[in-house]
């Protein structure tokens, strides 16, 4: 699957706290948290953000707590991918259960805030002004969860079958 | 070649002789937990799969601790659901109220916990039941709801790093100082995905709670567990409590580590990590001149009897500094209760201090404590990220009990040895 998307370039360790802050965890429905989606950071991100567009970050992105509401806050603003240095793990599981698609590339140098990129998911190749880039492959087990439909839906056909 | 106590511990859970770092494997639960937080996104999912029951309405745990008591109608709505499917689904154990406490701290009191257990939890500090021997990690409410209903979740083996403590601790030093020296030496992504073992006569002589500390901050290091061996105190506090039969599991000796990391414990000296991120750690006495604001000791870090006593013994007879909110949260009812029987709420409350039921309440912005912008704050727990308390331009350190109350007497960040 190819992507093609305009890039917002957030740094190293983008902790769950500015991803969503913990006092709207109360919320449940996406469209009430993404308007506080990296507010700490930008209180208009949830404006600007269009859909279809890239989130790229450095090291450790996603760290922090457990809470699902982070993927679910930036899927909610259009966003269906995130590239970044690395990843935090629980973030990481929680980002493939919620269909965010996750790409470990070292690009935040490479590209420009609103630069246009194009992605190819399946290849991980990221092209952008200065090149291609190509992504860490994404482990075959998430690859292999990913094509069963997630794991909610894994889940559901496992107890629709038992 | 050997195994680590964590890929022993995932082996005997995955019906497997032998695990590996890098190997994802099937493991069986002994437990799975969610609080008022998680487990609503977690119950929606829990329709979504259409099931019927959970594996085991003994082994799902809810405790309702983060915005209770609520803090407001959403909050109360999101608790009224969970006891709604707690009562539905027959769950044994569903804490709130008066029989409600901090999540970490809780469970492990109640017993729920064991050695050699496999314990996930909707909350990322889950990883602290690590000290009594167990693995324990944080998940999402997804991944939780797979556990609910199956009894089972995914877990690729994470390769270990041994960290070996030797030598006698200073005065004042508490699982926290060691816990910070630790992620202000390799960063807050510096135990990324990987087991964090501790081992060293330094680990034996520490306290449970100390133990439980440092277990629950591996996640600041990106870790996947923090874990200790089962020695004479883990078992001592296992029998009076435990409500299952365990297993003590214990690492080979030629068992495979990443990197072992060996500390004096000699040359720790009691540590804060600065605004904003758990690795910025400076040594207290580095710290000049800071003043603050509030003062909050408690949480699932260090809202434990060891904290509260040390707390008592630096503030016995003295008051905190006029402007200062100190708030003092005891993190179950029992510490509770302990804490009142032993005197140390008097010495609180005459110090001028606030003492609030257990709740998570203000380590993340929730209630009871949220920051204003500008003020700048001492706090125990487990998290200094930019708005992490309040307003995003609010500041917060982290320390451990005795530099929060020696803060909270002078109005600025202060070693105890000032105060008493």
């Amino acid at each position: 699957m190819i992507l093609k998307g305009r890039v917002w370039k957030f740094g190293d360790n983008i902790d769950t706290d500015i991803i969503i802050p913990a006092r709207y965890l109360s919320y449940t429905d996406p469209e009430a948290l993404k308007v506080h989606c990296m507010e700490p950071l930008d209180p208009q991100f949830h404006t600007k953000a269009m859909k279809g567009d890239i989130i790229v970050g450095g090291y450790n992105f996603g760290c922090g707590s457990s809470r699902e509401h982070a993927p679910i806050a930036i899927l909610a603003l259009g966003i269906p991918l995130v590239i970044a240095k690395s990843f935090a793990r629980i973030f990481y599981r929680n980002a493939f259960n919620k269909g965010l698609a996750l790409l470990e590339a070292d690009i935040l140098n490479k590209v420009y805030e609103g630069e246009e990129i194009e992605v190819d998911l399946t290849t991980g190749v990221i092209k952008c002004k200065e090149g291609e880039v190509k992504a860490k492959p994404i482990p075959a087990f998430m690859e292999k969860l990913i094509n069963d439909g997630g794991l909610i839906n894994y889940l559901k056909k496992k107890l629709r079958g038992a | 070649m050997g195994m680590t106590i964590t890929e022993k511990i995932l082996a005997a859970h995955s019906g497997k002789k032998t695990v590996e770092p890098g190997e994802i494997i099937e493991s069986t639960i002994d437990l799975a937990l969610a609080n008022d937080i998680t487990a609503p996104l977690s119950l929606k999912e829990f329709e979504k799969v259409e099931a019927t029951k959970v594996f085991d309405p003994e082994r799902v745990v809810f405790v309702l601790d983060h915005f209770t008591p609520n803090k407001d109608i959403q909050s109360a709505e999101n608790c009224k659901k969970i006891r709604e499917f707690a009562l539905e689904y027959g769950i044994k154990y569903c804490y709130e109220g008066g029989e409600c406490g901090i999540e970490h701290a809780l469970l492990p009191e109640e017993g729920l916990v064991v050695p050699g257990d496999v314990v996930i939890g909707a909350d990322s500090h889950t990883c602290t039941y690590g000290a009594l021997g167990a693995f324990s990690t944080g998940v999402g409410s997804t991944d939780f709801t797979y556990g609910m209903v199956t009894g089972k979740t995914w877990f690729k083996v994470p390769e270990s790093i041994k960290f070996i403590c030797y030598g006698k601790w200073q005065k004042w030093i508490t699982g926290k100082d060691l816990i910070l020296h630790i992620i202000g030496m390799i960063g807050v992504d510096g135990a990324l995905y990987a087991a964090m073992e501790y081992e060293g006569e330094a680990i034996h002589s520490l306290s449970i709670d100390s133990r439980f500390t440092i277990a629950n901050m591996a996640i600041e290091a990106g870790a996947k567990n923090g874990i200790f061996p089962v020695d004479k105190r883990t078992l001592a506090y296992v029998k009076t409590r435990g409500k299952r039969p365990y297993k003590v599991y214990k690492s080979d000796r030629n068992a495979r580590y990443r990197e072992v990391i060996e500390i004096d414990a000699a040359s720790i000296g009691l540590k804060v990590a600065c605004p904003s991120l758990p690795s910025n750690v400076k040594d207290v006495k580095e710290i000049k001149d800071v003043d603050i604001d509030q003062v909050v000791i408690g949480s699932c870090t260090n809202g434990h009897l060891e904290d509260l006593k040390i707390v008592a013994e630096v503030l016995k007879g003295k008051k905190i500094a006029r402007h200062i909110r100190c708030i003092i949260i005891p993190a179950t009812p029992k510490i509770y209760r302990e804490a009142m029987r032993r005197g140390y709420f008097k010495i609180f409350l005459d110090g001028g201090c606030i003492i609030s039921p257990p709740t998570c309440g203000p380590c993340l912005g929730g209630h009871m404590g949220v920051l204003a912008k500008g003020e700048r704050a001492v706090a125990t727990t487990n998290r200094n990220f930019i708005g992490r308390m309040g307003h995003p331009e609010s500041e917060v350190y982290l320390a451990g009990p005795a530099v929060a109350a020696a803060s909270a007497i002078k109005g600025r960040i202060s070693h105890p040895d000032e105060v008493t």
